[in-house]
């Protein structure tokens, strides 16, 4: 009984569900993928940069959690950029003054 | 009969809605620089019926009168009075080579702000006179000049001075890689871009007169009019690459290398919208 209480424990207190070197890698990978083609569309943002920078500071201290959590919002940045960029290619025509 | 006069207008009609649906879009890609001009003009002489043209070139300092009165009182002793002493200076002292700037521009380089950016058909690109200064220094065996520092904020600043009150000349040669230059300078101003989501036209045509903070953001007609200009917000002067650097940091984009195509394109459309309105730069700016 005592030994099925420590495993439950275990279970529960979550490092079966922490991100690894290996989560943070591919959500980094993930996310400098999608900066790279913002900027071939000429459209970066700064905050998704420093965000990036943010995930390597967080893996560099150990900390993997916080390291993918940041990669997956750069990644999320990213897209949001290229998204503006693709859409804007038709939309800055409805500033235009005529 | 009946049938084929039925046939005839179900063709008519279906005529008619093609060209409704093509006419729009043909007008729309039809780059008429003229008629931008003229409804550029247009939009801000109607938003703000009280300026004269001339007004614009004094950016915020023109949208009210207490701000007017600031500007009034700044001319007495304007703060960019050094860097057109130190851009004068810079002009006309020789390169290694015994040559001077003098040599690498028309009328040697005294009122000509006016005609700058223009296409250069041989470079096949826009040149401003912030790049024409680097490509006169690099022709005669000089370093270039950093395009966001105070030496090339003087150099301008001095040949802005010396052209003030001279209209806007901005010409566009019947060449389609002009167009094109023209074209993509403008599209670059209604982007929008950064996290922010602004455009130059968010602030510039949407809200100039409004405050952004403690700033009053200027009207787009004319901004160009007034480069280089001393920000006290920068404590110094500033080119038009470090004003178009700026405002991308500030809407949370990554800003592109300074003279990068779509800078100087967008200097080009907006020097070219405010042809006939006068040289004030150097000028100066909260």
């Amino acid at each position: 009984m005592k030994a099925k209480l420590v495993l439950l424990a275990l279970l529960s207190a979550g490092p079966a569900f922490a991100a690894s070197e290996a989560d943070y890698k591919a959500a980094y990978a993930a996310a400098e993928a999608a900066n790279k083609e913002a900027g071939q569309l000429r459209n970066q943002w700064t905050t998704t940069a420093s965000t990036l920078a943010a995930a390597k500071k967080a893996a560099d201290a150990g900390d993997f959690d916080k390291a993918t959590e940041a990669a997956k919002e750069a990644e999320a940045l990213a897209k949001a950029s290229i998204f503006q960029a693709t859409s804007e290619k038709t939309l800055w025509r409805d500033m235009e003054i005529r | 009969m009946m049938k084929l006069r039925a046939v005839r207008f179900g063709f008519s009609a279906l005529a008619l809605a093609a060209l409704v649906f093509v006419l729009p879009a043909t007008a729309a890609d039809k780059i008429d620089p003229v008629a931008d001009a003229k409804a550029f003009k247009k939009f801000f002489y109607d938003k703000f019926p009280k300026l004269k043209p001339e007004d614009f070139v004094n950016g915020p300092y023109s949208m009210d009168e207490g701000l007017h009165r600031q500007w009034v009182e700044k001319e007495q002793f304007p703060p960019y009075e050094f860097a057109v002493e130190a851009g004068k200076e810079m002009f006309t002292k020789p390169f290694k080579n015994g040559k001077t700037y003098e040599d690498c521009f028309p009328n040697k380089g005294i009122g000509i702000r006016q005609n700058y950016p223009y296409f250069d058909e041989k470079q096949g690109k826009v040149v401003t006179l912030e790049l024409a200064l680097n490509q006169c220094r690099e022709g005669n065996g000089e370093a270039p000049y950093s395009y966001v520092r105070d030496e090339m904020a003087s150099l301008t600043a001095y040949m802005a001075f010396t052209s003030r009150g001279k209209p806007f000349d901005i010409k566009i040669p019947n060449d389609p890689r002009a167009l094109a230059a023209y074209e993509q300078g403008k599209e670059y101003f209604y982007t929008r871009r950064g996290q922010l989501n602004f455009s130059c036209a968010t602030c510039h045509v949407q809200s100039p007169g409004e405050r952004v903070r403690t700033e009053v953001l200027a009207p787009a007609l004319g901004i160009m009019n007034a480069m280089p200009i001393y920000r006290s917000e920068w404590s110094g002067m500033g080119t038009t690459s470090r004003r178009f650097v700026t405002c991308n940091s500030q809407v949370r984009g990554v800003p592109f290398n300074p003279q990068d195509d779509e800078y100087r394109n967008v200097e080009y459309y907006l020097s070219y919208v405010a042809n006939g309105l006068p040289i004030s730069g150097p000028g100066a700016r909260p």
